[in-house]
């Protein structure tokens, strides 16, 4: 049996309107327990389901409305006690309440590692071990591609900048204590020390700020819907709702306003902004939501390009491509249900690398294809709609707080006067974790730092 | 034709000191050893740097000493200078170094060799092993006397193919002109053993008549001389101090004129430098603008005036060596009296090797020290102690010992050896240890002298006085845990001259001992032991209170990483038979031949999902086996 405690979002994200929190191993019910607002779940009888509210330790506020899983072992999927947390399906409150299971003392699990738990402590069959293998190759592999792409360049360069400075720190340290007698580096000092690590707390704790906005993940990815007026948008926006927020009419023009609506489609957290046609105008009240729709399409992380099937290419059509090249773009030809007059061939041309999907979106056609485009574009392949994307930003804010732990018992040992090396080994933990965020965690390069900041040798 | 010069168990071949280590620790193991060394004049000879000892090192021989080695025993009756290193920094860190005597040293060693019983010492130069059926059983000279034994240990250090460099002058030799082995480097390669090219270098001796100390500052050893061995009584209080003098921009611009004549800028050396030892051309080139570098003259003995000039380790021709020590303050008039050299070697592949240091593929053969790609005589020492120990362990099938990264530096070392390899001479430094703060110089008798017990290195008489320390700490620790202290005057003066803060409350002598200003000297006036405990005892109570905090957390670390090295893969698994392993991870899998999957996890290449599937292989219960077993 294993020690600790995991627990991992079990369902794919977004998708349905129930979304599950799962803890596996000998904390789980007494986790859940601290954290439940109803019955005591201790007490109850193993298999059984229970309503209550979640509430988060560090506000005292109530964080969801869940139904919670009791499951004792060692009749259970991974034979140890496992508790199934059921709350609303949407993104944000289905991470929230990871978040807290986590802060209350569970360890994030590794991709597959429940199945891994299952089979080690023999509940799947000897004959299934070659599959458990696999799926742990496949999921690792997967978390770490999505890990990867998700990563946001500066985020990677910012930690790449904070490990330098840690890594310069403990070199120093390093130095001191192999080359007692190696005058060119002044002795590091605790205010030397201090000084160092309280800058990269900071820069941390102001990461761990941001994450709380965790663009992507949190608020999804940023669509755009755009087109001349009229050609759909609206209906699209709807379409992918499925309900009906924006106004849908036949007169150009009458969005005006930028609108935005949150939608899931197949596990791709997409955050729907329909703009105002984009056109040159004169109409002072349109003109200003062009500009603003001009200023949503840089920023987007998504754009839908909307043509209509039953009018000729236009120079306003040919003006939106060029806005959006080099961003990620499907092309939607819609109104396939009015006689073809767009040249489909020329949109193709256009549409270079790009989906081109073809929608009757009056007669809901075509809606599945572009939900696979979209899918498809945005995980570049064959992958189903994971729950990773986001497990593996959860791991980062994970990471991010106990390497500010870890500086934080620097700083600690510091006050407390403890010898500089001591101090050091939270250090270097820290920059080791924040290794672990960048998949950078090869020991090797502390003393590659070592030789090449100073000249050492008899 | 050869002729049977004997039978033993265990040969260990090379006198140096992993050589004398491997020989000592077999034969007090109880197993019949010989030992053969080219020159028996060399015995345990200091090539390079006439000191023992330092940060990480320091801690290494204190290792071997408590595993019932020699090197402290026979530095404690010989140095010219002791000091201890890093006293302004935490217990983790503190480390001893001697200068050594040289001469000294090699006279105290080999009498030590020559009394030990079970130990047969013969000059002789090994140019084969003699390998039956896959395994090793003895070695022939060049004499033709072939020696028969269940264990070989191969401690030649940089003697393999070693080649001398100075300038443009370039030829075959061991370090200080001895004879280089070449047959047995050749006849390694047949055996299908991997070797590797590493280069080292020495500086300059000089003639301590030709020293105008006066223009260099002094440096003496510690007013208090401590010991490395647990075994020794007497301190030599007689030192003699070392001499601290600088390179200056002429040194830099007499090397840089010259550059192109260093056999290492001239593409003479194909072989690769430490960076932790680099050459003075090396210094200058890559740290330009540093406008001075340390020079340390390291006397080499009592009775000689030979002179170690440190950090002058350098390859170029000797008439370029003299104009370079001419522009040094007090080396003005230096007499050279050798030369300083590079000097290239074979060193074998040290992943072919298991922990207990044994050829993976030729079953009965050791190496241990500088062969192994290591630098240093601790490293050294420390190899040749766990080769020995285990070459008699194979020879009489006893108990085998692999110390894990928790127990000693020389765990460490020998871990990063055989699961990583080393792409240069290897040093030993405090950063490569996970858990420096358990690995202390004062504790390596708590770590490890049961086990030399055990293994019948430790005798009964030692072993009884390290039962007896140690019952007296725990004593001791419990005692204070107990002991209520009230903020009474007499205590409050005592805390407020250390310059510590009043009390406000009674505390627990233990809790007052964890404050940083209050040491167990000022502790005992108010609370004495029922009897005046030793000083080693003392420092200990003090240490393991005071850093009891982060010593649980390594605690708690070590714990973790035993999880993983419990966790033993079969000898004979097949890992082409794992299909979701990473070809890259198979192959060096493959090659290292883990015995553990924590091993497994430090192999530069293995991914946790490679660990997380082997893991899952190895637990099925199932695993498949090589075809032939």
């Amino acid at each position: 049996m294993e020690s600790d405690t995991i627990t991992a979002i079990s369902t794919p994200i977004g998708e349905g309107a129930i979304a599950i929190v799962r803890l596996s191993g000998p904390e789980a019910i007494e986790i859940a327990n601290q954290l439940f607002d109803g019955k005591s779940l201790i007490d109850v009888d193993s298999h059984t389901i229970h309503y209550g509210k979640i509430i988060d330790p560090s506000t005292k506020q109530v964080a969801e409305e869940v139904m919670v899983t009791v499951m004792k072992g060692p009749k259970t999927f991974t034979r140890e006690d496992v508790v199934e947390i059921n709350c609303h399906g949407g993104l944000v409150s289905v991470n929230r309440l990871l978040e807290i299971v986590l802060a209350q003392g569970a360890r994030l699990a590794e991709p597959g590692e429940f199945t891994k738990r299952a089979f080690l402590n023999g509940r799947i069959d000897l004959s299934q071990a070659e599959a458990v293998m696999d799926l742990i190759r496949a999921k690792t592999d997967r978390a770490m591609n999505v890990a990867l792409k998700q990563m946001d360049g500066r985020l990677s360069q910012l930690i790449q900048k904070l490990r330098q400075e840690l890594l310069e720190t403990v070199a120093h340290v390093e130095v001191n204590i192999d080359y007692p007698e190696y005058d060119d580096v002044e002795e590091m000092s605790h205010q030397m020390m201090i000084g160092k690590t309280r800058e990269v707390y900071r820069e941390i704790e102001r990461l761990l700020e941001v994450a709380k906005q965790g663009k992507i993940l949190r608020e999804g990815l940023s669509t755009a819907i755009i087109g001349r007026p009229n050609v759909g948008k609206s209906s699209l926006m709807n379409a992918l709702v499925h309900e009906n927020k924006a106004i849908v009419t036949e007169v150009p023009g009458t969005t005006r306003d930028v609108i935005e609506e949150y939608v899931n489609v197949r596990g791709v957290p997409l955050r729907l902004v329909d703009t105002a046609g984009i056109r040159e105008t004169e109409d002072i009240v349109e003109r200003i939501g062009v500009e603003k729709s001009r200023q949503v399409l840089k920023e987007s992380d998504l754009i839908l390009l909307v043509l209509n099937h039953g009018e000729e290419l236009t120079q306003e059509d040919l003006n939106l491509f060029k806005a959006v090249e080099g961003l990620e773009v499907v092309v939607i030809v819609n109104k396939t249900d009015l006689p073809q007059k767009i040249n489909l061939e020329k949109v193709k041309e256009l549409a270079a690398d790009h989906s081109v999907i073809t929608t009757a979106l009056i007669e809901e056609k075509g809606i599945d294809d572009l939900e696979k485009a979209i899918s498809e574009t945005f995980f570049e392949g064959d992958l189903d709609a994971g729950d990773l994307t986001y497990v593996s930003n959860v791991r980062h804010i994970q990471l991010l707080k106990q390497a500010l732990q870890a500086l934080s018992d620097a700083m600690e040992g510091m006050e407390n006067q403890m010898p500089i090396d001591l101090v050091q080994i939270d250090v270097t933990r820290t920059w080791e974790i924040l290794g672990e965020i960048i998949g950078d965690t090869v020991h090797e390069s502390l003393i590659d730092q070592l030789f090449s900041q100073f000249c050492l040798g008899k | 034709m050869t002729y049977d010069a004997g039978h033993y168990d265990v040969i260990v071949v090379g006198a140096g000191h992993a050589g004398c280590e491997a020989a000592i620790a077999s034969a007090r193991r109880g197993a019949k050893t010989l030992m053969l060394s080219m020159n028996l004049d060399m015995v345990a000879f200091m090539p390079c740097n006439p000191s023992v000892g330092g940060p990480a090192k320091g801690v290494v021989v204190r290792e071997v000493d408590a595993l019932g080695g020699v090197m402290g025993q026979v530095i404690d009756k010989t140095y010219i200078q002791m000091r201890m290193l890093n006293t302004g920094k935490g217990p983790a860190v503190r480390a001893l170094r001697a200068q050594a005597d040289k001469p000294l040293y090699i006279q105290e060693m080999k009498q030590m060799l020559e009394n030990e019983a079970n130990l047969t010492m013969r000059q002789g130069m090994v140019e084969k092993v003699i390998v039956e059926d896959g395994e090793c059983k003895g070695v022939i000279t060049e004499t033709k006397a072939a020696y028969y034994a269940k264990s070989v240990v191969i401690t030649t250090g940089t003697f393999m193919r070693g080649r001398v460099i100075i300038g443009d002058l370039s030829y075959e030799s061991g370090p200080n002109n001895q004879r280089a082995s070449v047959s047995l480097s050749e006849h390694l390669e047949e055996l299908g053993i991997e070797l590797v090219r590493f280069k080292t270098g020495t500086p300059p001796r000089v003639n301590s008549h030709s020293i105008d100390y006066s223009k260099t500052e002094i440096q003496p050893g510690d007013e208090n001389p401590q010991s490395f061995s647990y075994e020794t009584t007497d301190v030599i209080t007689d030192q003699i101090p070392c001499w601290l003098t600088y390179t200056n921009e002429f040194t830099h611009k007499v090397i840089d004129d010259n550059l192109s004549l260093s056999a290492m800028y001239s593409g003479m050396i194909k072989g690769t430098g430490p960076r932790y030892c680099p050459s003075i051309e090396d210094k200058v080139v890559r740290f330009h603008d540093k406008p001075r570098h340390q020079i340390f003259l390291e006397p080499e003995g009592r009775h000689t005036e030979e002179v170690y000039v440190q950090g002058l380790s350098t390859s170029l021709p000797e008439y370029v060596q003299k104009e370079m020590l001419q522009t040094i303050p007090g080396l003005e008039n230096a007499e050279i009296m050798r030369a300083g050299y590079a000097i290239e070697y074979d060193a074998v592949v040290p992943t072919q090797l298991w922990p207990t240091l044994e050829l993976k593929t030729i079953p009965g053969l050791f190496t241990a020290g500088q062969i192994n790609g290591t630098s240093g005589y601790e490293e050294a020492s420390g190899q040749g102690i766990m080769a020995g120990i285990n070459a008699a362990a194979k020879a009489l099938d006893l108990e085998s010992l692999i110390l894990d990264r928790s127990q000693a530096y020389i765990g460490v070392m020998i871990d990063d050896l055989v699961t990583k390899g080393t792409n240069e001479p290897y040093r030993l430094l405090t950063s490569r240890a996970e858990y420096r703060l358990l690995l202390r110089h004062d504790n390596a008798d708590l770590r490890l002298t049961e086990i030399g017990y055990k293994l019948g290195t430790i005798k009964q008489e030692r072993y009884d006085r390290f039962t007896e320390k140690k019952q007296l700490i725990e004593q001791e620790r419990k005692r204070l845990s107990k002991i209520i202290l009230k903020p009474e005057a007499e205590l409050q003066a005592i805390i407020e001259e250390a310059g510590g803060t009043a009390l406000k409350e009674a505390v627990k002598a233990a809790d007052l001992l964890k404050r940083p200003e209050i040491k167990y000297e000022l502790l005992e006036k108010v609370t004495p032991a029922d009897k005046e405990l030793p000083a080693d005892v003392k420092e200990q109570v003090e240490i393991q209170t005071k850093y009891q905090g982060y010593i649980d957390k390594s605690n708690q670390q070590v714990e973790r990483m035993r999880k993983m090295e419990d966790k033993k893969i079969p000898e004979d698994i097949d890992y082409d038979a794992i299909g979701g392993i990473a070809t890259e991870a198979r192959e060096k899998l493959k090659r290292v031949k883990p015995l553990s999957v924590g091993q497994a996890s430090r192999i530069s290449g293995v991914n946790p999902a490679d660990v997380s599937i082997l893991l899952v292989y190895i637990e099925q219960g199932n695993v498949s086996r090589v075809a032939n077993q």
